[in-house]
């Protein structure tokens, strides 16, 4: 089968905590129009959604770039912004930087990196201080037609 | 569990998603933090929380979660209700606390998602 790729982008800034989340619910729609099953999606979109809360709270502004393809969908987060110190320890459950802002939101107990993790196939996490974060997500598509396979 | 059952053993307000009252949920989950809500894999889960904002409701869409009850009083605000409108989600609102509505709806059958 030849490989089609669909590719979609959207811009997120940072600090607009009204919009987190918008990102991700335009992917979902879209997905859910591909026969994908609803199980990969939300794995997909809860990655996403942390990912989008976590450049509202730490980054200035970010990029995110989904390739679906007939075998994979990959998301790849690139933000501009502080960086992250040490990213053994913010993958840690528990451990946060978050403000009294990002708390009130219902955020901010240091478990959106490894939530997303756990809602990977493959993960991969790369920071420069005063450069910013980039993640690559891939997950595995499970088609609904092909449940049973 | 049918919603309409849940909203008649609270005798809660239901502010959105009247047409879905049918809906069954079997899982009771009690939470302000959604990050925790973020992690939950099971199905046909109905939240309970006192955290009334536009991200409770971004919440429930990302995680399948079709119904949510607002306890402590707590009220939705206008964009939550469009928002919940459009993702075709259902809000109830309560005066009771999270831990009666909780009590209430375990004794009636409602299963712990751990």
């Amino acid at each position: 089968m030849v490989e089609e790729t669909i590719s979609l982008q959207y811009k997120i800034d940072g600090g607009d905590f009204k919009k987190a989340g918008y990102a991700s619910s335009q992917i979902k729609k879209r997905l859910q129009k591909l026969n994908i099953h609803p199980k990969v999606i939300k794995k997909i979109v809860i990655a996403l959604y942390e990912a989008e809360i976590n450049v509202v709270a730490y980054a200035y502004d970010a990029v995110i770039r989904i390739e679906i393809g007939n075998e994979t969908v990959k998301v790849k987060i690139k933000d501009n912004g502080p960086g992250i110190q040490d990213i053994n320890q913010a993958m840690e459950k528990g451990y946060s930087t978050a403000s009294s802002k990002i708390r009130e939101m219902g955020f901010g107990a240091g478990m959106g990196l490894s939530n997303m993790k756990k809602n990977s196939d493959k993960f991969d996490i790369k920071s420069k201080i005063n450069e910013g974060t980039e993640i690559n997500i891939i997950n595995y598509r499970i088609n609904i037609k092909n449940e049973n396979n | 569990m049918e919603v309409k059952e849940v909203v008649s053993i609270l005798n809660a307000k239901v502010i959105c998603g009247k047409q879905y009252l049918d809906k069954s949920v079997d899982f009771g989950f009690a939470s302000d933090l959604m990050s925790d809500v973020l992690t939950l894999d099971a199905d046909n889960i109905l939240l309970i929380t006192g955290l009334s904002n536009l991200q409770t409701i971004r919440t429930l869409e990302m995680s399948d979660i079709c119904v949510v009850i607002l306890a402590r009083d707590k009220k939705a605000s206008k964009g939550m209700i469009e928002l919940a409108i459009e993702s075709d989600l259902l809000i109830i609102e309560t005066e009771k606390s999270m831990f009666k509505t909780a009590g209430l709806l375990f004794e009636a059958g409602l299963k712990s998602v751990y």
